[in-house]
């Protein structure tokens, strides 16, 4: 069958009430609504999530390898902006 | 919990009546399988596999209630691959090779609505073990139409193409539909034990429903009066005894093969 006109969406799935919605992958949908039943079908049928967000690819804005030296390498170097030194309480679990 | 009548009578009826529901998902589900690793693009062959799965668990209840009915240690499985061709009692429209993907989801769309205005009603049933599989099956009944309508809409507004497919198809499964609201006699028995259904009096809603949904596509849908039956009776189409040789192949070469 011609795919061409199936959009890629990407799929966000949050797995208990209170968590952020994570990605975990995408598909191929004739349109959004599409999508988010096949991302039930794909993605949470071993109830693995309470809620899903689907999203265009083409609608996400991306940083590119190109964009490594100047985004990502200059953080090297400044490690007082990590919060390592401090302690989590045990009863922090999601952080 | 004691939702087994005691009546010898009212026991055979509620086996018949509960074996066909069976029958009718375990058969349905088969050729819904059928669309694993054919499916138009992946995601609509899991979506599919899913919805056969769906079936699967149906009718898996509903042979495990039967088995207990009639009490003579048949199992769940004795009965789905052990039984002949006249021994099935599903109604036609589920046997029905998958044909195109319009095929297949117009016979979807007709079930679904169907299925949804039934369950409504078996989830009141008095026998208790019924009511709770409809239940359980009523939530899965919801989202199947929520998944079957949109594919009817797009396909009959899409193109050319998919349009006569849909017409095409909604032509074929006319001829089948009318078997749905049939009353065989001991179904007519248990209605009056507050057991079963009567389907027939799910018609005009169903009717209504479909019609409605259709003419938004601009598609009229008459009923006609030429209905092919014989389902609950064992009377089958050419197509069913090819899908059991498939079916039951395994239990049938290898009696008692367990996985």
């Amino acid at each position: 069958m011609n795919q061409e006109h199936l959009a890629v969406y990407e799929v966000f799935v949050r797995s208990n009430r209170g968590l952020d919605h994570k990605h975990v992958g995408s598909l191929h949908a004739e349109s959004p609504e599409h999508a988010l039943m096949y991302a039930r079908d794909c993605y949470i049928r071993r109830s693995e999530g309470v809620s899903i967000w689907v999203v265009e690819s083409s609608n996400i804005t991306a940083s590119t390898e190109s964009d490594v030296e100047n985004f990502v390498e200059p953080m090297d170097d400044k490690p007082y902006r990590h919060a390592t030194h401090y302690v989590l309480p045990e009863k922090v679990k999601n952080m | 919990m004691n939702s087994i009548q005691t009546n010898e009578e009212n026991k055979t009826s509620l086996f018949r009546f509960v074996v066909a529901l069976a029958d009718d998902s375990v058969i349905l589900s088969h050729r819904l399988s059928e669309w694993c690793s054919n499916g138009p693009y992946l995601e609509e062959d899991i979506a599919l596999a899913n919805i056969a799965l769906d079936y699967i668990g149906r009718a898996r209840m509903f042979y495990q209630y039967a088995a207990e009915v009639e009490g003579e240690n048949r199992s769940e499985d004795d009965l789905a691959y052990l039984r002949t061709e006249r021994e099935f009692t599903n109604l036609i429209i589920h046997e029905l090779p998958i044909g195109d993907f319009a095929f297949t989801m117009v016979r979807q769309f007709f079930l679904d609505v169907f299925y949804h205005l039934y369950l409504q009603e078996l989830v009141k049933s008095k026998d208790q073990t019924v009511a709770a599989i409809a239940q359980k099956a009523i939530k899965e009944t919801r989202y199947h139409l929520k998944r079957s309508e949109p594919w009817i809409r797009q396909l009959a507004e899409g193109t050319t193409e998919s349009r006569d497919r849909i017409l095409l198809a909604i032509d074929e499964l006319k001829e089948v539909v009318g078997e749905l609201f049939d009353m065989p006699s001991w179904e007519i028995e248990l209605v009056e034990a507050g057991i079963a259904v009567d389907r027939q009096s799910l018609k005009p809603a169903w009717d209504k429903h479909v019609q409605a949904f259709l003419s938004a596509s601009d598609i009229d849908f008459e009923d006609t009066r030429l209905q092919i039956t014989g389902g609950r009776e064992g009377i089958h189409s050419e197509h069913l005894g090819h899908l059991l040789s498939d079916m039951q192949y395994l239990q049938k070469t290898y009696p008692g093969m367990k996985w």
